[in-house]
């Protein structure tokens, strides 16, 4: 062999084994995790990625073994997706998430918040009129096809408000209907919808409106306007926040997708992504928040007084959650 | 005109078609190295789903066996209720969560993915986060099981008519097959969370074809200078993948066709493979040398006079 040795086959076996190492520790961490690697273990890695990244460069100049460069390109790879990949433990995000990221993507969209807001109340409060005016407007947006219709004694309606006893099983019926087969999926559709330029997401806030306003709108007119306004907003405060911030981050998103500005439209749209999918995160938080209030805070308080003031707590603690903090600005 | 005589040339099977050289993406690193990444393509990413959707399939029909035969009767007042509740919030929590999770993990990847060896990264190579995981994800919703479900209700049944039909299918349609329409592969979800999926990189270290081949191959084989001038690196690069993977038949028509062009005359009993060895040695030797020198030859059609 010696008269026929090439330069390149010798270049391999002089650093054959440093590449096995790398290759041997980032199996380990992608099966078992960074911990499983001894403290030394841990000194080499960097070490042994930058040996494998310049015989990268360098098998690239000197040798035509086709199998060669793949394996050190998929193992370079391999190994930059490690090194420069997200490091950040589970609790670590997690916590930065609750005193961050999540309120600072929240303040980033006020406008889209307060565009959404009036949106989903503006279209409330005309179908709220409506039915003022004329019961017959209710019949439209009546989602729900139960008692509570114009037709209804004040009896019957005031009796939907509260409720004497109710079991566990109860509670939690409501909590995961609520949770899980409605709002959860409106927000998320707000959210996705926004893509489309956030025109579904606007039509599907203006429905939702609508709907709260018929029912609003129906109590009132039965001289039941204080006990629903409490009735719905012990939870509602939480559950309509977080429509409205689903909408925003989708408006967001749509907004970046019509005018990206002056990046490209591909990176504007990652951005914002990653902004509303902040959001998005907090808003199930939100909602899961907001059926347990509503499968038990509001089954067990049938006092209108204390959930207004829940109703109040939640709005004022959202609001300072979000908007006030001052400190949190790095 | 050459370029389109050389992929006529190029034995069936081990040509690197032009799809493929659209799916690969460059990165540079920190380091300065360029490295490539392979995205998926689109029939993987739908094996994948699918594997993912019959795991969540499975999950919750043994779920379901679990809710309705794990607790015993009379536990709860009103046991069909509870039932049918833990059944809706398994379901959601799957349905929510199964790929969100999967994907925050270490391989950035479900087990469908897994199986298909892909991994989500973050496009252009920067750091994937936890938020870009949940937006790629949400969209999810309305790719997957936004049509899923109206498909499974009937197209709509019978308040839709249609035309409002065909509307609403074409516009499940634009997220459904978005994929297949752009250059990265980028489904609605990767777009807004600024994600590629690729093939996870599996290195694999085979010999060198070098090193197989005997000192005593070498005597035989003796190629003149002008022998090793005539294929250039990309004719070297399909030899080393017969030698590596090519069945007798390729390496005998390879080693006939190789003999016919170099003018080489066969000793009797002349054996294909330590033939094809041997001239794959000495030709890798020559272009290594020009290549030290900053003198390439790109293939056999490279005289070096013009480019």
């Amino acid at each position: 062999m010696s008269e026929l040795d090439l330069k390149s086959y010798r270049f391999r076996a002089e650093r054959e084994d440093d590449w096995r190492a790398l290759e041997g520790l980032l199996e380990r961490i992608q099966n078992s995790g960074v911990n499983a690697l001894k403290p030394d273990e841990l000194v080499a890695l960097p070490q042994l990625y930058r040996t494998a990244v310049s015989s990268l460069s360098t098998a690239r100049a000197v040798s035509l073994d086709r199998n060669l460069i793949t394996y050190l390109e998929t193992l370079c790879t391999r190994g930059y997706l490690f090194m420069y990949g997200p490091r950040v433990s589970f609790w670590e995000r997690f916590s930065s998430f609750f005193r961050r990221d999540w309120p600072d993507a929240v303040r980033s969209m006020v406008g889209a918040t307060i565009l959404s807001a009036a949106i989903m109340f503006g279209f409330a409060l005309i179908v709220m009129l409506l039915v003022l005016s004329d019961s017959e407007w209710f019949y439209p947006f009546a989602a729900f096809l139960d008692e509570r219709t114009p037709e209804a004694s004040q009896e019957t309606l005031r009796a939907t408000l509260y409720t004497e006893d109710e079991d566990i099983a109860g509670m939690l019926s409501v909590f995961a209907s609520q949770l899980f087969t409605h709002n959860t999926m409106v927000a998320l559709l707000c959210f996705a919808l926004g893509f489309m330029v956030g025109i579904p997401t606007a039509i599907l806030l203006a429905y939702n409106g609508c709907i709260l306003g018929a029912y609003v709108g129906l109590y009132v007119s039965k001289g039941l306007g204080f006990e629903i306004i409490g009735w719905l907003m012990i939870h509602g405060v939480t559950e309509l926040f977080a429509i409205i911030l689903a909408a925003a981050a989708g408006f967001v998103i749509g907004k970046t997708l019509a005018f990206p500005g002056e990046k490209r439209r591909v990176d504007a749209m990652a951005d914002a992504g990653k902004r509303a999918g902040n959001v998005g995160m907090g808003v199930v938080v939100m909602l899961f928040l907001a059926a347990l209030l509503e499968g038990f805070g509001r089954q067990l308080i049938n006092d209108d007084l204390t959930r207004y003031m829940m109703a109040g707590v939640s709005l004022l603690g959202w609001l300072s959650y979000f908007y006030l903090r001052p400190e949190a600005k790095r | 005109m050459a370029t389109a005589k050389a992929e006529k040339a190029r034995p069936q099977g081990y040509q690197t078609n032009a799809h493929d050289a659209r799916m690969w993406r460059e990165v540079t690193t920190p380091e300065g190295a360029v490295i490539r990444l392979r995205l998926a393509d689109a029939g993987e990413r739908a094996g994948a789903l699918f594997i993912d959707a019959g795991i969540m399939l499975v999950t919750l029909i043994v779920g379901g066996l679990i809710i309705a035969f794990g607790v015993p009767d009379g536990y709860f007042g009103d046991w069909s209720e509870v039932g049918q509740i833990l059944f809706n919030l398994f379901f959601f929590i799957l349905r929510a969560f199964y790929f969100t999770i999967f994907e925050m993990g270490r391989r950035a990847a479900t087990p469908g993915k897994r199986i298909m060896k892909l991994r989500v990264v973050a496009r252009e190579g920067r750091q994937l986060t936890a938020n870009a995981i949940f937006a790629r994800n949400v969209m999810r919703e309305l790719e997957v099981f936004l049509p899923f479900t109206f498909l499974l209700t009937g197209m709509g049944g019978d308040t839709l008519n249609g035309m409002m039909t065909l509307l609403v299918l074409v516009w499940l349609g634009v997220f459904v097959f978005m994929p297949v329409f752009n250059r990265d592969k980028l489904r609605g979800g990767d777009l807004v969370a600024g994600t590629w999926v690729i093939r996870n990189p599996k290195p694999e270290l085979a010999k060198d074809v070098t090193s197989t081949s005997a000192n005593a191959d070498d005597e035989a084989f003796v190629f003149t200078q002008e022998q090793l001038q005539t294929y250039g690196e990309h004719e070297l690069q399909v030899l080393e993948d017969v030698l590596r993977s090519g069945t007798g038949e390729v390496k005998a028509a390879v080693a006939s066709r190789i003999r016919a062009r170099i003018r080489w005359e066969a000793a009797p009993l002349e054996r294909d493979g330590p033939f094809l060895e041997a001239f794959y040695k000495q030709l890798r030797k020559t272009l290594e040398t020009r290549m030290l020198f900053g003198n390439r030859k790109k293939d056999k059609y490279d005289t070096g006079e013009s480019s």
